[in-house]
């Protein structure tokens, strides 16, 4: 099947199997390879993606489902690494291995878009989906203060 | 000062594109040791630095980068002693190489420790080019000549590096250089966020998955389900039927036949990894269960509880103990369990391999680059030299890629293919063929007498050995480290270990040979202390009062000073003594390892039903001179949340022969709402800088049982530590 995809304010045409998870089709066939695979499951969060708006993760979202819808991965959110989640995580220097930065980064992002001041429970609540095996959580929840502070600041 | 009078170690030149090239090779140990000296003759490592002609400097980073921080704190040694700007750095990857030697491995916690001198040699021996060449240039003396921050200057003259590159290149190398004294250090010792992070917030920072050669196809590999098993028959119709699948490959085992690294497979090759899958889903394999299908868990704790009952090999006696036990005024006697443990890095195992008529290019994730490189060679029959090997960045290593596994069975599907492929493992495949922490029981036992002082320790470990199979060692070797504390400091004193029977593949997570051991240790220590009324931290530090060097070998000497400076300071940042609301309480722990102190205090807090928050953290590293701070806390957090991930939730299970676990829905990993607020202290410390990765993950474990005990009374002598189990203890207190 042919599917008309709107990834970070291009558009692509790309043919895949109806069932293929976004994901692969992001990092297959589009070369985004910012957007991980972490388990296949939609346990791990390192695959997130904004779609529609909404932050999901994109091992369990068909190219059939995102047909149309806008998405933006890691590599558009800014064009310069100038968003504020960016800057706040470069600040805190949070990441390790850095494997599944990308899916925290867009689920911080997603946070901030609707809740502009995140306290410690809301925090937790939108970024308990994205595991971080080197232990990266306290400098993350830092790091999420610190971009509320300067998506404040403009 | 530190000389450096070893000119058949150094080389200097051109560098490609122009420039000045540096390139230093120390032998092995450099840091120190009769153990290195030995190795002079073979062991090597280099490193690469070459400054090209517009200033910028690029740093090859010889270590694979895992998460640790290497490609920052070893590219901060060369730039201390270069006086180079931070801002003109580049780092890069060394591919394989025979130059490298046996320290370009991510392992041991070893890489700012072996590479504290020979880095910092490159950038001094950099350095007294370029100012030989200033001086040369200007008609002045060296010793008029000053550096700072990329430039050379003397008498109100200034040049950049850059200019003079290529007139250094042209010089001999010196005879000697010397170092910065400590206390000239602009770099070293300050906070240095990671060169990395700026990439890796954009995605754009390349891992093993993220490998893309022109024409690559993809490889799924459906692997036997019991350990050993081997395929029976395969049916590939449908498979073969799914778009882009191009070919479905039987799969030997990789390595030892009677214990393979990786059991039999069926690879499904495929245009697309999406394909690749939807095509290993569509194979119908009948599979013969091998010989070790009746493997099990259940099985093995039944085995190690017997055979803790009984006395085992001896490991290391000090004193009678059996007399000390037969006039023991008292004895204390518990029971430990810590599980088989799989590493589950963020990102699973994958390679790229192409092998071409004259020779094969590898892009591994892996934490050995050196012996995988020749471990290819070797199957490929070639010599090194036709094998290049890519190290591409590591998403979590914890040594599971210490392994070369997953690159020899990538090789073995890339001959059967004319074309570049990378293979791809699911989570699935990454929990259920691994190396595991190995599965342990400790039975421990202590004579006290009247003064509350201990006059014998017994510590029996029964499980599965790493070096099971290592004929010439003792199973013990890979389980305990020789002298780990509280060894040497009771009058009487003996370790033993007796091996399981099992053949399931155990391999060296975080901190191996002291993580099980400490659990046992310092859960122990607090229920010794307990049972004689002492305060854990106050009798801790009774046991380690008077100064002491324990040798475990010439590299790791255990000064008891220092485990008490990170108990102390520990203590002091979590205001120890202070009283806390009912149902917390606060536990600590110690460790030395790799060279390195650490301890935690965890502040808990436990809900009626059992379950356990951790609230805060309180941590404590000496590690020698923190080269980077900010790297060494981010490691001490690490450690701390991989160390709870772990007490909390970890365990893999075993039954007829087939791991249970498959993904992270039964294989937890901490989750941020879990995680509590880290307070990392780092002694200060003018001593050569050891490990950081590995030393605070063991403390930690043990921290968490007795901080539950003090919010409790109730002890939980088993990992992982679950709500139920916490709710059973306490009403069994």
């Amino acid at each position: 099947m042919r599917y008309e995809l709107d990834v970070n304010g291009e558009r692509h045409s790309v043919e895949a199997a109806a069932d293929t998870p976004l994901l692969w089709v992001l990092r297959d066939d589009l070369g985004h390879t910012g957007t991980k695979y972490g388990c296949g499951r939609g346990l791990c969060g390192a695959c997130s993606v904004s779609l529609g708006g909404r932050v999901v993760r994109s091992c369990q979202v068909t190219v059939a489902m995102a047909d149309g819808a806008p998405i933006t991965t890691i590599e558009g959110l800014s064009p310069d690494g100038s968003h504020p989640v960016q800057r706040a995580w470069v600040e805190a220097d949070v990441p390790q291995c850095g494997y599944c930065q990308a899916g925290q980064i867009m689920s911080a992002a997603a946070l901030l878009e609707r809740t502009p001041q995140p306290d410690e429970a809301e925090i937790d609540a939108a970024l308990s989906g994205n595991l971080c095996r080197c232990g990266t959580y306290a400098r993350i929840r830092a790091a999420v203060h610190r971009a509320a502070e300067l998506a404040a600041e403009g | 000062m530190s000389p450096l009078t070893r000119r058949d170690f150094v080389r200097t030149g051109l560098a490609m594109g122009g420039g000045l090239f540096v390139w230093v090779a120390l032998p092995v140990g450099s840091h120190g040791g009769a153990r290195g000296a030995a190795q002079q003759a073979t062991g090597r490592f280099g490193v690469y630095l070459a400054i090209g002609d517009d200033g910028a400097i690029t740093i090859t980073i010889p270590v694979p980068e895992i998460g640790q921080g290497v490609r920052t704190s070893l590219a901060m040694l060369v730039v201390e002693e270069l006086d180079a700007r931070w801002e003109d750095v580049r780092v890069e990857q060394a591919d394989a190489a025979a130059e490298l030697g046996p320290r370009a491995r991510a392992a041991g916690s070893q890489s700012v420790r072996a590479y504290w001198l020979p880095l910092r040699q490159a950038g001094a021996t950099a350095r007294a080019l370029i100012v030989q060449a200033a001086a040369n240039r200007w008609g002045v003396a060296v010793d008029d000549c000053r550096t700072e921050a990329g430039r050379v200057v003397a008498a109100g003259r200034s040049i950049g590096f850059g200019p003079l590159a290529a007139a250094a290149a042209a010089l001999p190398a010196p005879a000697s250089v010397r170092l910065k004294e400590p206390a000239a250090f602009r770099l070293i010792g300050t906070d240095v966020r990671n060169i990395d992070t700026p990439d890796i917030v954009r995605g754009r920072t390349l891992f093993g998955l993220d490998v893309r050669v022109p024409g690559m196809l993809r490889a799924v590999v459906d692997r036997a389900p019991t350990y050993g098993g081997t395929v029976r028959t395969v049916d590939d119709a449908a498979a073969m039927a799914v778009p882009g699948v191009r070919a479905v490959l039987r799969l030997p085992a990789i390595g030892e036949p009677a214990r393979p690294s990786v059991s039999q497979g069926v690879a499904v090759v495929a245009e697309s990894t999406w394909a690749a899958i939807t095509g290993r889903r569509a194979l119908v394999i009948e599979w013969n269960d091998g010989p070790h299908a009746a493997e099990s868990t259940d099985r093995l704790h039944e085995e190690c509880r017997t055979l803790v009952d009984s006395p085992a090999p001896t490991f290391r006696e000090d004193g009678d103990v059996d007399a000390a036990f037969t006039s023991a005024e008292t004895t204390v006697d518990a029971l430990y369990h810590t599980p088989f443990l799989t590493h589950a890095p963020m990102e699973p195992m994958n390679c790229v391999v192409h092998v071409r008529d004259d020779g094969c290019e590898i892009w591994a994730p892996t934490q050995v680059p050196q012996p995988v490189w020749s471990a290819v060679a070797q199957q490929l029959d070639l010599p090194r030299d036709a094998v290049t090997l890519h190290v591409t960045r590591v998403g979590g290593g914890f040594g599971r890629r210490l392994s070369a596994d997953f690159v020899l069975e990538a090789l073995a599907i890339a001959r059967q293919v004319r074309a570049p492929v990378q293979v791809v493992w699911t989570r699935e495949d990454d929990m259920r063929n691994s190396f595991m922490r190995p599965f342990a029981w400790h039975r421990m036992r202590a004579a006290v007498d009247d003064d509350g002082r201990v006059t014998a320790w017994l510590h029996r470990q029964a499980g599965t050995s790493r070096y099971a199979f290592r004929p010439d060692e003792h199973p013990g070797d890979s389980e305990f480290r020789p002298a780990a504390w509280p060894t040497q400091l009771f009058p009487a004193y003996r370790l033993e270990y007796a091996l399981a029977s099992s053949v399931l593949p155990r391999g060296p997570l975080r901190a191996p040979g002291i993580n099980s051991y400490t659990f046992a240790v310092e859960c122990f220590i607090d229920e010794v202390a307990a049972s004689v009324g002492r305060d854990p931290l106050a009798f801790r530090l009774d046991l380690l009062r008077e100064d002491r060097h324990l040798v475990e070998n010439e590299d790791d000497v255990i000064e008891t000073a220092r485990l008490r400076g990170v108990l102390e300071l520990a203590a002091e940042a979590a205001q120890w003594g202070q009283p806390l609301p009912p149902g917390r309480g606060r536990g600590i722990a110690a460790a030395f390892a790799f060279g390195s102190c650490a301890a935690h205090v965890l502040e808990v807090d436990v809900r009626a039903d059992g379950a356990v928050r951790v609230v805060r953290a309180f941590s404590a590293i000496d590690c020698g001179r923190a080269v980077n701070p900010n790297g060494v806390r981010a490691q001490v957090e690490g450690g701390l949340i991989d160390g709870l991930s772990a007490a909390l939730h970890g365990e893999v299970t075993v039954e007829r022969g087939r791991i249970q676990q498959s993904n992270f829905h039964d294989y937890p990993l901490l989750r941020m709402s879990e995680a509590p607020s880290i307070d990392v202290r780092i002694v200060p410390s003018d001593r050569p800088p050891t490990g950081a990765g590995e030393p605070p993950y063991p403390p930690v474990a043990p921290a968490l049982a007795n901080a539950i005990f003090a919010a409790t009374g109730a002890r939980v002598r088993t990992l992982p530590i679950r709500p139920e189990a916490v709710l059973a203890a306490i009403r069994n207190r």
